[in-house]
């Protein structure tokens, strides 16, 4: 094993630290290390953005960085999407509701694309919505309900506001 | 049926999803999230070169690098009568190359080490010495006596690997020679992949104190494939467990058995710890089972009006380096017969030749029933190609040669028996949805003013549901599935099947169906597939086969159980079994509604207060051999705009109707529509797993292999009809393939209605925008 050092991650509000080698993957550091397996891996191109995770209030693709230069920084997981009493965040809830998922895998990115995307703009278009996850590849949805769900969500957000 | 309520939620609602929950908390367990003390990491040493001796393998630097455990070759697969193995059809391929590599990326080394990344750096050290051979790419050319023989190891010295047709050649000549009409269509469907977003991956845990072997499979056929790991691997078979835990999609991916697998279990019982393979995205794209690439000639034989007579299909298959199409075992082009689609026709030959060529194996159903997205692709095309030659509205050509909704069971001329159907009915709606005349009105307008646009349709007829077991197996075994179903004292249930889901919310829609058939909220059912050590035995999720089989096991396993408790119930009402009545959820005395056990009261009693000489328990298992295969059908319609300066192709509108029979959950079945049509057009326009004249491949990453966006993507209209099968328990029929089927014909045929006044009469997939712009330009048309 070649030379590691430390990596401090806060990871969905809680500090974390492993001894990571500098070529390792963030998403392998969150992954492997953290056991935290919410985050997948689809491809090998950072083209399928399963590994999004938001790293200092913006979504990066975890598999296109390396876990030490994400040292001090602090990342939200789709496990620290619903709130610490286990209620569900509006995007969950309007994935649920509009039927936004079928295999699972590709949701965890979608959700933290979808969830950045509404920090950013609270009432997106459609139009913006679609760019918003383009990012972020489905294979079973075909999108239409995973756009619903995002609408849902910034409804609901709305109202809560 | 008898209507449930909401809260009970038997077949006909959209019940949200069980299995959501735990994947929107990132709490899914797919095989890469299994992680079990100890494990250790294989990588592939995969071959640069598409045909090459293999002249010699030096592991020796690989096995130094500290962590390394191992690195395997074919060599050593060979001693234990593991270097080949079988596939699903007829064939067998290697698991490690011996002798030569017959394709890009062949499975060449399997490196192991504790970690993921020396794996990975090991495999680079393998060195591995090859001396190229002439490649064979072009299928057309399989057969030429200057091609290179691929497989030195078949008896044949040939690259044909068999010939198959069914129908009456003869008859259908005949036609031909006498219909003053005729029509006929070359049309490639390309080879493309499934690209489910979780690739292919196993984790094999041999324990050697109790010798068991655990092999936790992105497997869309778990039971199969401990079968088949018995028998090729000489392991007991209640010492293999499969477990096939959440698959992140499979669309046919994950029915054959690949390399990987093999090499990781053999790993596992080498160094006597788990072995976990994860392939990477380009490995799946470059060396799992690939789909399609059937190079088609189909001709229609008609009358002046468009009255079909007859069709010859004439088409090459090209399995590439072996044959390892996963489909039934006497079926060489599974289930393609169906291209006389929704037609009534007199008469109809078919013959399909397979050829080798040095390209990674395959031959997969993706997304369907075994060649049947090809069938309906090549009919869907050809009609609108007899309709443009006579010029004729392409719906009024369908219209006019539909099997009426009289003519059900409908014999083919091809052999099979259509179980029910009502084509026009699905046809007028789309055509209304979609607005078809206004349409045709604008396109006229447009066409004026030199602007581009198409109207697509496709009537497709699919074959789902396999299968009759006289007449389907997969390497033997007949394509039965299965439902046992336990319910406990407290009126809580729990059922297990030989299918599995990859995504499809069988845990979901099964509880729906046990809700229906017993009265016991689908809340209160849990689901539960995968486990070769729990689950009864089948053959798996693929075919859009859940439904026909596993879900009419578990609708006749309930009425096994209703049946039981219904002598439970007279006995605590104190009546005679034929003075009661069922509604869903319980038993009543007739005239008497007042007088009633619920199904919970009765399971309680099935434990504590039985009839006399009753055995205890409410459980019931059944093993469903479906008596015919499904029909399910439908028209979609495509509306495209094409940018004359660019070639691109938007698709501006999509209608789809489609008729699956009964439905057991609406809202999934859309979803299933709405995922399906992305994969279609995604075929139609942009993807392609093509070969150089080397035999390198071209669309090996998601860079070149392209999935659509949200961008891309249209907003899909979506309807139903409903013409229920007559044999199935609850007149299902199946629906997870039908827009991966139908839809690519619909985009293909919008495209081409498009540039049909040009004298575009086909074009081939992937309908690429530099495709289109030089048509433009050959015929002269700019921007």
């Amino acid at each position: 094993m070649a030379k590691t050092e430390l990596v401090r991650i806060k990871v969905n509000g809680r500090d974390r630290e492993a001894p990571a080698e500098p070529r390792l993957l963030l998403v392998h550091f969150i992954r492997d290390l953290l056991q935290l397996t919410g985050t997948h891996i689809g491809c090998d191109t950072s083209n399928c953005g399963a590994c999004t995770v938001i790293l200092d209030g913006k979504t990066v693709k975890s598999c296109t960085m390396f876990a030490v230069q994400a040292d001090g920084a602090e990342i939200l997981t789709i496990e620290g999407v619903a709130s610490k009493e286990g209620k569900f965040h509006p995007l969950q809830e309007g994935f649920k509701e509009e039927h936004g998922l079928q295999c699972g895998f590709c949701t965890p990115g979608m959700i933290l694309s979808s969830y950045a995307l509404l920090k950013e703009n609270p009432r997106p278009s459609e139009d913006e919505i679609r760019w918003g996850i383009s990012g972020n590849l489905c294979r079973c949805t075909g999108y239409k309900n995973i756009v619903k769900a995002v609408q849902y969500a910034a409804n609901k957000m709305a109202q809560g506001a | 049926m008898q209507q449930t309520s909401f809260e009970m939620g038997g077949m006909g609602h959209s019940v949200k999803r069980k299995e959501d929950p735990r994947f929107l908390q990132g709490k899914g367990n797919y095989v890469d999230d299994v992680h079990l003390p100890g494990m250790v990491y294989g990588h592939m040493v995969r071959s640069p070169y598409a045909h090459a001796r293999l002249k010699s393998i030096n592991t020796a630097e690989a096995l130094k690098l500290p962590g390394v455990l191992a690195v395997i070759t074919g060599e050593d697969l060979a001693k234990a009568g593991l270097a080949w193995m079988p596939t699903l059809f007829h064939d067998k391929q290697m698991v490690l190359a011996t002798g030569k590599v017959l394709f890009q990326s062949q499975e060449v080394a399997f490196v192991v080490a504790e970690d993921r990344y020396v794996a990975a750096d090991a495999a680079e050290l393998v060195e591995v010495e090859y001396e190229e051979l002439p490649v064979l790419v072009d299928p057309h050319k399989a057969r030429d006596a200057s091609a290179p023989i691929l497989r030195e190891d078949r008896e044949e010295k040939s690259n044909h690997i068999f010939h198959w047709e069914v129908g009456d050649r003869a008859a259908s000549d005949k036609l031909f020679t006498e219909s003053p009409v005729t029509a006929r269509v070359d049309a490639i469907f390309p080879r493309c992949h499934p690209a489910p977003l979780e690739t292919c991956g196993c984790v094999a845990d041999f324990n050697r104190a109790t010798s068991r072997l655990t092999i936790y499979l992105t497997s869309q056929a778990p039971h199969a494939h401990r079968t088949l790991f018995a028998i090729v691997g000489g392991i007991p078979e209640q010492n293999i467990r499969v477990v096939s835990p959440d698959i992140g999609g499979g669309f046919g991916n994950k029915v054959p058995i690949y390399p990987g697998y093999v090499c990781a279990v053999v790993a596992s019982l080498t160094l006597g710890v788990p072995v976990k393979w994860i392939e990477t995205r380009s490995e799946n794209l470059q060396s799992t089972g690939f789909a399609r690439d059937y190079h088609m000639t189909a001709e229609l034989a008609a009358d002046e009006t468009g009255k079909l007579k007859a069709m010859r299909v004439n088409t090459l298959a090209d399995h590439g380096a072996f044959n390892a199409a996963a489909q039934p075992s006497k079926w060489p082009a599974g289930l393609f017969s169906i291209c006389t689609g929704s037609y009534d026709f007199a008469q109809a030959f078919c013959e399909v030749d397979g050829v080798y060529t040095n390209k990674a194996p395959g031959g997969i159903a993706y997304r369907c029933s075994f060649r049947v997205t090809e069938a309906a692709y090549l009919i869907e095309r050809a009609m609108d190609v007899l309709a443009a030659q006579l010029k004729m509205d392409p719906a009024e050509l369908r219209r006019k040669n539909f099997i009426p909704p009289t003519h059900f069971p409908y014999v083919s001329p091809l052999g099979w028996t259509y179980d029910s159907g009502d084509y026009d009915k699905a046809m007028t709606k789309a055509l209304q949805m979609i607005g078809y005349d206004e349409l045709r009105e604008e396109q006229a307008e447009k066409r004026k003013k030199g602007e581009l646009m198409g109207i697509g349709i496709s009537s497709f007829t699919e074959v789902v549901g396999a299968g009759p077991g006289h007449t389907f197996d997969i390497a033997g075994i007949k394509m039965f599935d299965s439902c046992e179903i336990r319910v406990h004292p407290t009126g809580k249930a729990i059922a297990r099947m030989g299918t599995k889901s990859q995504g499809q919310g069988h845990e979901t829609t099964y509880a729906q169906i046990v809700a229906q058939e017993l009265g016991i909220p689908a809340a209160d059912v849990l689901i539960e597939e995968g486990d070769t050590d729990t689950a009864p035995y089948g053959l798996g999720t693929y075919a859009s086969r859940s439904t026909p089989t596993s879900g009419a096991a578990t609708a006749i396993a309930a009425r096994k159980i209703r049946d039981k408790a219904k002598k439970i119930a007279a006995h605590l009402l104190e009546v005679s079994e034929e003075d009661l009545e069922w509604e869903p959820g319980k038993f009543f005395v007739k005239g008497a509604p007042s007088k009633s056990k619920t199904i919970q009261d009765i399971a309680f009693a099935a434990y504590t207060n039985l009839p006399e000489g009753m055995e205890a328990g409410l459980e019931a298992v059944n093993y469903y051999d479906p008596p015919n295969l499904t029909f399910p059908f439908g028209t979609y319609i495509a509306v495209v705009d094409i940018d004359k300066g660019t070639g691109a192709v938007k698709v501006r509108r999509f209608v789809s109707v489609d008729d699956c029979g009964n439905i057991i959950n609406p809202m999934i079945v859309e979803g299933q529509i709405h995922g399906g049509l992305t994969e279609g057009m995604a075929i139609a326009f942009m993807q392609l797993i093509g070969y150089d004249e080397n035999g390198n491949i071209e669309g090996g990453t998601f860079m070149d292999y392209l999935v659509p966006t949200a961008v891309e993507t249209p907003n899909w209209e979506t309807a139903t009809t409903c013409t229920p099968s007559p044999h199935h328990p609850f007149g299902a029929k199946g629906v997870g393939e039908s827009p991966n089927v139908g839809s690519p014909a619909a985009f293909v045929n919008a495209v081409v209605d498009a540039l049909s006044h040009l004298g575009v009469r086909h074009i081939d997939m992937p309908i690429t925008p530099w495709k289109v712009w030089e048509i433009l330009q050959e015929k002269g048309v700019t921007a």
